[in-house]
Order: C-alpha cells, then structure tokens, then sequence
C-alpha cells in the first residue's frame, strides 16, 4: 500500500457520462477518528456505481454522508464538498427531509416499519404529503410492480409486513424507496443476509431499476460488483483507491492495491 | 436445577390458587340457602335457625366435643345473630316446612313462622297457607311501590327544596312553593304511612309473636319447602341482588354496585390519565434527552418513587389536588356555593389524579423498555425516507412500542384497583349518595365521593358492629374485587394482544 494520496487520474469519470453526484475532497471525522480522506468522486446518472473495499474502509460512511444520514450521530464533522446536483447538500439551507426525498436508502438489515404492506410503502408519501387517497393504491401498486414483488402480496396487502421473508423483505424496502420517486437509491449491503436466490432477485431488479434511477451499491461481495455495476470504485483506509469502468477496474486495475484486493489477497 | 424451579412454580401457583379457592368457597357460599332447623334443646328450649358451622373442639375435662354455630337472626329482638350449641344439648332437630326466613331492610335475618298478615286490625290472611299465598306479591309490591311512586316524590321534594333556596338567595318570595312543598311533604307522608300500614305478624321458636311492617321485607323464603331448583333461583336472585344492587344497613347487606362502579370508574380514569403522563416522559428521556448523569438521575429517582408508600400519595393528593388545586378551582369557579367545598373536597377526580401519579413510574419504565426495543435500524428507515424525528416517533417508533406501553399500563391498572390506603383520605367514602356517573348534566361528576370494593372490605369486614355475621360478604366482595381486577387486566392483554397480532411475527 503505496498510494498515500489519492490519484486525481484515477478517480476520473469518463465524458460521455452526466455526473448526478460529486464528492470533493471529503473528509469525515467521528469526534478524532477520521473516516473518510479527501475523497473525491462522481457519480454518473442511471448507471450503477458499486463502492467495494475491506471492512472498515469508509464505504458505508460515504453512502450514509450522500443523503445525510450521519448528522443522526454525535459528534460527526465533515469537510469538503458533495454536490447534488451542483449543489452542495450541506448547505445550511438545504432542506434535509427534502433532500433525503430525492436520495433513498435502502439498509443492509430489512427493516419494514412494523404495519401492514401497504402502509409500509405508503409510509413516505404519507409523509411528504403526496397523492390523494386514490393515487396512493395506484403508486404502492407501481412501486411493488417496480420492486417485483406484487405478484407476490398483491393478496395480502393489509397484512404485517413482518411475516414477509427476508428477501421479500427487502425488495419492499426497495419498494418503499422508489414510491416517493427518488432520483438516487442509496443501497448498503442490501443482499448480505440474503440466500443466492434472493440475492439473484435483487441483483435482477437492479438491472431494472437503472433505467430510471441512479444506483449506489455497497458490497463486499465482488462478483456481485462485477456482475451488475457500471462503475466500481475501490475503497480503502478512508480513501477511494481507484474509480473506473467496472470491467476495467476488475480486469486491469491500474493500482496494485486493488489488484491484491479483487484477488483476494487481503480484505 | 429443574426440580428447584419447578418447585417454586408449583408452589406459586399453588399459594395464588389456593388463595382464590379459599374466597371463592368461603364467599360464593354465602347466597345458597340452607335448611331451617328447629333445634329442641336439653334445657326445655328451642332454637330456629340455620346451622352455618361445626367445630370440635375439647370441653373443661379435655373431652372433645362438638359445637353448632346456629345463625338464629333475630337481632331486634334477642342480640345476637349467632348462637353457639353444644350438640349434646340438642334433643331433636327438625325441618319444620312453614318455617320462614325474612330478609329485611333492617335488623338483619328473622326465622319464625308466619302466622297472619294484618291490615290496622282487620286480618288480610290468616295462617300459613294463607300468609304464602298473598306475601309475595305483596312484598313485591312494596317494592315498586316505594322505589318508584314514594322515590319520585323525595325527587319532587328535592327539586323543591332546591327552588326555594335558589329563590331564598336572590330574595324572591318564596310563600308559594312553601305551600307547594307542603303539600308534596304531606302526601310523600301519608304513602309512607300506607306503606308500613300492611303488618306481617310471625312467630319465634319461643313463641312470642312479632308483627313487622311487610315493607321492610325485602325477601321472605320458606327454605325448608323449596327444592334444589327452587333453591338455585333463590341463589341467583341473592347474587343478582349482591352484584346490583345498592348496600343496606351500614353495608353489611345488600348489594354493593356503588363500589364496583366506584372502582371500574377510578381505574379507568386513573389510566386516562396515566398514559400520556407516562408515555410522554418516557418519549422525552428516552428519545430526546442528551444520555448522561442528569437523565440517569431522573429515571432513578423515577423508579424509586414506585416504592414510596402509597400512603404518602395519598397525603400529597390531599395537599395538592384537594386543597391547592381544588380549593383554587373553588374559589374561582364554584365561589357561590362556597364555604361548601365543590372540587374543594376529596372527590374520585383527585383520587383518580392520585393514582395516576402512583402508577406513573411503571408505565414510563416499560414504556421505556417498549422505545428501546424499537431497533435502530427501523428509526433510520423512516428517517431515510424523509421523515422527521416526530413523524418517525409518532407513526413507526410508538406503535412498534405500543405492547410494551400497554403492558407498563396494565400493570399500572392492576396497582390502582387493588390500592386503598391513599383513596382513604382523597375522596372514597363508606356509602357514597349518588354515584359518579348518572343522567343528570354533565354526566360524569369529577368532584362526587365514591366507594371502592377494596374500602368495602376493611370496612364491613372490620368496622361493622357485627363482623361474623358479614364475613362471607367480605370474602364474597374480596373475590368481586380479584375478578374485577382480573376483568380489567384481561381487557387491556386482548387488546395488547390485538395489536401484536397486527404486528404479526414482530419481536419488537
């Protein structure tokens, strides 16, 4: 590990592609412990962008840091940049609950609120106050047809979400993240408790997905990130190592580092 | 380590069981009617009555012997309602069939055999046939004739008496509804003079005859001629009467509705108000105070304030509510009727107040546990999608809390209808006049005493002149509390469980 500093070069993102989110020389400190440095990033509109990387790499931190969700902890203070946008979204003035409106997440535990399936994915235009009572059947319908799993609860709407499998589980989290029409969908880890099947579900519904959204996966899982994503970005000690094409990165990364990592010698 | 366990589960149930066995059998025996017995004693006496007990027990010379425990009524005349006979002094028992039992308003129990019903001097019915052919329908109508024609007399003259002091306190003239009430007076008189005028004449077992005015019988029954169904009807009918109706003579008879209203209502009130007390400082502590010494301080302080004596509760309601709170709220908004208290006074508001702020603790504290078991996970998918902290409590974090919120309010609604000490000085009275709740605008009287089953029983079973007489009342009314406690707590668990099951397969 020879790369100290981050490699402007390596982090480039290709002409053609439009860049939804841009990270500046972010960095992120809990109380003295500095997660994340001077990172810098785009990410390219409906693409899918994995952030891979050994455990303890920053990876979540940064996925977390994209709708804000690290103002929930105590004692976090960051610097630099991130652009939504154009627009830096920790702008005092941002408005935080509108912007996480438009940046979903989805956890790496299912966490379906404890209420019925349909209550679950009406939960955020409940909140944000979108669609009448009429239209509300017809985007929870949508979004579990977008998610893949109507045909599985068309039935049993009215029932706990919790008796749901795992699997079925997430893909309603996916569900309830697409019903308020996000631009980005956020999704940390989101097959790690997953069998092969469900994971294979999921990875299918991203590939759909794509085509309207704007995808950011974290996985420790690299064939996961080989098989579906556009983009990799690899990630190590707070810092992003080497961002590009995904079949590039995997087939002739250009650092060393993430050459020993996606062979598996360390992680 | 199993048979450890199970031993002291055992033993357990075995102690709560055997707890509600012996109330239920000591209680429930209570309203069954035995056999009357003649009992011809050595002495050349009689006794009448129903033998209630046996007892053996050893005599001066360390003989064993055995001992009836007669319950002979009577109390008007010969004291006692109990008499202890050697059963060796007893010649003869018989069961005579006219013997009667009276159950009436007042003097308790009377055993004789009915002779005559008589009008002034003229005889209505002469014998024994002829006195069970006409007394129950005329005790029946005794009945309605005084709890309705004479009741809304006393109602007219209450109303009266109510327009003449209003009258009398703007300085109108009130000569015209004095005569009015005069009038009402005198014809509310001479229906009670009607009322006594039909005599039932009995005779002891010493044969002294007795007559009694048939309206203060409330039940006169012929055991010794009923059969088995006659006999559960009878029962029935008692135990309809002990759970409905209204008590009499100090308590020790009759029925005690006033106090099982009186505590359904405090306990249900008492929970109105502990639930968002509770519920909103555990929502503070837990969700939105910074974690630290301070707020560790507050939640032990909480928790120790559950093992305060309930007596001290009673003296703080007593200090605040009744007389700081009430007596503002007095002179405020009720300073006409003043120096008579109206909030003023210990009343099932402050009780109820008092309560809530005893049982507090134990809701915060499971409510509490109820907002800690919410995982995080859960929070953050709300708040991901946009949501506030308040929407995220109001519509993810309590309803997934709500179990354990209706546990800690079970488990307070068990505390309130099962504590008596602090209601003693913040509004439960002995024999409250109206109850709370009633027709009359606004409904439901905040400021009226009540009565409480728990109160009930200290004070039949301890105050009462007569405490062997009233035993079975006490257990009886003992077990009427257990079950009312029972029936609310049951309640709030279908509910609770309602809820899970709407939950379905949650751990949270």
């Amino acid at each position: 590990m020879t790369q100290a500093a981050q490699n402007p070069e390596l982090a480039r993102l290709p002409e053609f592609e439009k860049a939804v989110l841009r990270v500046r020389d972010l960095s992120l400190w809990y109380g003295e412990t500095q997660a994340l440095k001077e990172i810098s990033l785009d990410v390219p509109e409906r693409k899918i962008t994995a952030l891979i990387g050994p455990s303890g790499c920053g990876k979540s931190t940064l996925l977390r840091c994209i709708n804000r969700m690290h103002d929930l902890i105590d004692g976090v203070r960051v610097s630099g940049q991130l652009l939504f946008h154009e627009r830096s979204i920790f702008d005092p003035d941002v408005d935080v609950f509108a912007l996480r409106r438009r940046i979903g997440m989805v956890f790496q535990k299912s966490n379906p609120f404890p209420k019925s399936i349909y209550e679950n994915v009406a939960y955020g235009c409940r909140i944000h106050g979108l669609g009448k009572r009429a239209e509300l059947d017809e985007i929870v319908e949508r979004s579990l047809v977008g998610a893949g799993l109507w045909d599985e609860v068309k039935d049993r709407l009215r029932e706990s979400a919790l008796g749901l499998s795992g699997g079925q589980q997430q893909r309603l989290c996916i569900a309830r993240a697409i019903a308020v029409e996000p631009e980005v969908i956020l999704l940390d880890e989101p097959c790690s408790a997953l069998d092969p099947i469900a994971t294979q579900k999921i990875e299918e519904l991203m590939r759909e997905l794509v085509d309207r959204y704007t995808i950011v996966i974290v996985t420790h899982n690299m064939q996961q990130a080989a098989r579906c994503s556009d983009y990799t970005a690899f990630m190590y000690l707070g810092r992003v190592i080497e961002f590009g094409e995904t079949g590039e990165l995997f087939v002739k990364p250009r650092v060393r580092a993430t050459e020993d990592y996606i062979r598996g010698k360390f992680g | 380590m199993i048979s450890l366990t199970a031993g002291a589960l055992a033993a357990n149930l075995l102690l709560v069981g055997g707890l509600v066995a012996l109330v239920a059998a000591n209680g429930l025996g209570h309203f069954w009617q035995k056999d009357i017995a003649a009992l011809a004693l050595a002495d050349g006496t009689t006794a009448l009555g129903e033998i209630v007990d046996r007892e053996v027990d050893t005599d001066e010379q360390g003989q064993p012997r055995e001992r009836l425990r007669v319950a002979v009524g009577n109390r008007d005349l010969g004291g006692s309602d109990y008499r202890w006979i050697d059963s060796t002094q007893i010649a003869a028992e018989t069961h005579p069939a006219d013997a009667a039992v009276l159950e009436r308003d007042e003097w308790g129990k009377f055993y004789g055999y009915p002779v005559a019903v008589r009008r002034g001097d003229r005889i209505v019915a002469d014998g024994p046939v002829a006195v069970w052919d006409a007394l129950p329908e005329l005790v029946r109508a005794k009945r309605v004739e005084r709890a309705e024609k004479i009741a809304a007399l006393r109602d007219g003259i209450r109303d009266l008496n109510r327009e003449i002091e209003q009258r009398r306190r703007e300085g109108q003239d009130v000569a015209d509804e004095q005569a009015r009430y005069e009038e009402a007076a005198r014809a509310l008189s001479a229906r009670e003079a009607e009322l006594v005028a039909d005599e039932l004449v009995m005779r002891t077992s010493d044969g002294r005859e007795v007559s009694l005015p048939v309206a203060h019988v409330v039940r006169a029954v012929r055991a010794n001629a009923l059969g088995t169904g006659g006999k559960l009807s009878l029962y029935f009918s008692r135990l309809g009467e002990f759970l409905g109706g209204d008590p009499r003579e100090s308590n020790t008879e009759g029925g005690i509705f006033p106090a099982i209203f009186g505590t359904v209502l405090m306990v249900m009130l008492t929970s109105l108000a502990v639930a968002p007390f509770g519920v909103l400082t555990a929502l503070y502590l837990r969700e939105y105070a910074r974690q630290g010494l301070f707020v560790r301080c507050v939640r032990i302080a909480v928790n120790s304030l559950a093992g305060v004596p309930s007596i001290v509760f009673g003296v703080f309601g007593l200090g605040f509510f009744v007389y700081l709170v009430g007596g503002s709220i007095d002179s405020l908004f009720f300073a006409d009727k003043l120096p008579t208290p109206t909030f003023g006074t210990g009343g099932i508001l402050w009780a109820s107040l008092t309560l809530a702020l005893l049982t507090v603790p134990v809701v915060v504290v499971a409510t509490e546990e109820g907002l800690a078991a919410v995982p995080r996970v859960v929070r953050e998918g709300s708040l991901a999608l946009g949501a506030t902290k308040l929407e995220t409590l109001w519509r993810v974090v309590l309803p997934a809390a709500l179990p354990g919120v209706l546990t800690g309010l079970i488990l307070a609604m068990a505390r309130a209808a099962g504590e008596v000490a602090p209601l003693m000085i913040v509004g439960m009275v002995k024999l409250a006049p109206s109850l709370p709740l009633d027709g009359e605008f606004p409904f439901l009287h905040l400021e009226r005493k009540f009565m409480h089953l728990g109160f009930h029983i200290y004070d039949v079973g301890f105050q009462s002149p007569n405490v062997e007489a009233v035993r079975p009342l006490v257990f009886a009314t003992a077990l009427l509390l257990i079950l009312v406690v029972l029936s609310t707590n049951l309640t709030a668990i279908l509910l609770r469980n309602h809820l899970r099951q709407k939950y379905a397969g949650s751990a949270i």
